[in-house]
């Protein structure tokens, strides 16, 4: 054992239990088989080296740890399971020997690349809700706590533990073996995992400006999965996609609110509170993706991310590209809220007159015409055309519809300063 | 004992007009609000607090006679004459020291910064059955 470190080490063997986590959980159902019992098992093993590390230091091979501590937990549960049918049917089922868990001298290099993704895309399975696929990746592949997760969402933990075990029962139902989907499924499943990474992730940037002192922070979360997934699939676009527009996005999370917690739009922040450093690393991986030619959304998105984010000054952003990369986007996809954001790129650059004009395309369609942004884009664009008292009405009716208490305050206050301005 | 504490926003308008208050006014407000929510935090009072989406947005459900499927119309009530509009829920010891969180939220400040006055419905939550002898 190395001796124990001071001041940080919770945090650092935190760290280090969160990234161990995927590969004990794959090491531990490959020899088990059971993904459920052995999820529960490595859950056990992550707590207890949470509180014996930092006390007793850290162990010369920590996986190995890990991994023999949950194996133990199982042979118990076995070794319990097969005395009570021993004793119910007579059967004599021996629980196996223990030393049959000592972990393989580090063997396991390539399998456990491949255990992290196969986890990941099981935990992901289509089977499942989104909010299940979310709780359980959280715990399995990304090695929270129950605790954590349930504190993350706001929700009380009994309420996730539940959400979490009905997960795996359902994925023990329907028969999702702990292997890597058949080719034909393979692009599917891999989508709907991105999917999840990426809902984690804007649950997180949703859920930053209320009380976050002891809350995990879900897009730090979400973006070290993006990294885990990029890791184990180098050359798939769309996951340096992800990725990048995650760190592009998160990049401007201290200037996108006040002391109060009030929202600062972005054309109003203060850029030289942006992370330069996630700016870099997601416009480098933005760029390597895209010069691949397997263009997708998740790039695109990226890439408009990209330009705002190197933009000096709000004045200086590339608007005509921001229209151009809005207008690829939207031959993938038909997404109103694509057109929405389209109509602030073309008011940039042809005049809010005709970005109102796409926003009159919008109010028959039935999936955004009462929607709450549909009004404050509209709001914004009728204030770029001096159409004063239409915006305040605009900013007014968003207001009464978003559900969000911080986007209400700024709508509501929108609206205000433009009423005591034009008394 | 824990009280729930309902701040009923009275219909028409809705919200006090909100929407007619001026910058300043909108500021106070939302700063008291945020303010009191943390004291009654130190205070170790608060249980929970949410505020409710506007009420344009509410529907009132009832199951199908025939199947029991939800049949949704829009809420709420026509005849109500006010709506929830969000609530506190503390753990107090005393009925009264409920009373008094209550009349501090009743005067967070509306239009010219005075005191709204609002009333504040205090009900006591059902609590599990006493400890026996």
């Amino acid at each position: 054992m190395s001796a124990p470190e001071t001041q940080q080490a919770p945090f650092a063997y935190e760290q280090l239990l969160r990234e161990l986590a995927p590969q004990v959980l794959g090491a531990v159902v490959r020899r088990y088989g059971d993904f459920s019992a052995a999820e529960d098992a490595v859950q056990e093993s992550l707590l207890v080296a949470a509180q014996s590390w930092p006390r007793e230091g850290l162990p010369e091979r920590p996986r190995a740890w890990l991994i023999q501590v949950a194996a133990r937990r199982l042979t118990d549960q076995i070794r319990a399971e097969s005395a009570r049918r021993r004793r119910e049917t007579t059967l004599v089922n021996d629980a196996l020997p223990e030393d049959q868990w000592a972990p393989a001298p580090d063997s396991e290099q390539e399998p456990e690349k491949d255990d992290s993704l196969v986890l990941l895309l099981m935990c992901c399975h289509p089977a499942l809700t989104r909010t299940s696929a979310i709780a359980l990746t959280l715990r399995a592949v990304a090695g929270l706590t129950t605790a954590e997760i349930a504190r993350a969402f706001l929700v009380p933990e009994a309420t996730m533990a539940q959400r979490i075990s009905r997960a795996k029962q359902l994925i023990k139902s329907s028969g999702v073996g702990f292997a890597m989907p058949s080719e034909a499924e393979r692009d599917a499943r891999f989508a709907a995992a991105l999917h999840v990474v990426y809902l984690i992730f804007n649950e997180g940037y949703a859920a930053s400006s209320g009380d976050s002192l002891q809350r995990v922070d879900l897009s730090t979360e979400a973006i070290r999965l993006g990294r885990l997934v990029l890791r184990v699939q180098p050359d798939h676009a769309e996951a340096a996609g992800l990725l990048a527009l995650m760190l592009l996005t998160d990049a401007r999370r201290r200037a996108r609110s006040g002391p109060d917690g009030e929202l600062i739009p972005l054309d109003e922040q203060n850029r030289s509170l942006w992370d330069r450093d996630a700016i870099t690393e997601g416009v480098e991986l933005v760029s390597r993706a895209l010069r691949r030619g397997e263009v997708g959304p998740y790039q695109l998105q990226a890439a408009i991310a990209a330009c705002h984010d190197e933009a000096a000054s709000a004045a200086a952003t590339d608007w005509p590209q921001i229209l151009a990369l809005y207008g690829v986007l939207q031959q993938m996809s038909d997404n109103p809220m694509l057109t929405l954001n389209r109509a602030v790129a073309v008011a940039m650059v042809h005049g809010p007159n005709a970005g109102l004009e796409l926003l009159a395309s919008l109010d028959a369609d039935a999936r955004i015409a009462q929607h709450h942004r549909l009004a404050a884009v509209r709001g914004h664009l009728h204030e770029k055309a001096g159409n004063i008292s239409a915006a305040i009405t605009c900013f007014q009716n968003a207001a009464a519809r978003t559900a969000s208490t911080p986007e209400r305050n700024y709508l509501l206050m929108k609206a205000a300063r433009l009423r005591d301005r034009s008394n | 004992m824990k009280f729930m504490l309902m701040m009923n926003a009275p219909r028409g308008d809705g919200d006090w007009g909100v929407k007619n208050w001026k910058v300043e006014e909108l500021k106070a407000h939302i700063g008291f609000m945020k303010t009191f929510a943390q004291q009654l935090k130190s205070e170790g009072a608060l249980v929970g607090a949410e505020g409710l989406a506007p009420p344009g947005q509410a529907r009132v459900v009832r199951a199908s006679k025939t199947d029991q499927s939800p049949e949704v119309t829009d809420g709420p009530f026509a005849e109500a004459k006010e709506f929830l509009a969000g609530y506190w829920i503390v753990d107090v010891e005393s009925p009264e020291q409920a009373y008094a969180i209550a009349a501090r939220a009743s005067v967070a400040p509306g239009p010219g910064g005075k005191p709204l006055y609002l009333p504040i419905e205090v009900r006591e939550v059902m609590s599990a059955p006493p400890v026996e002898p």
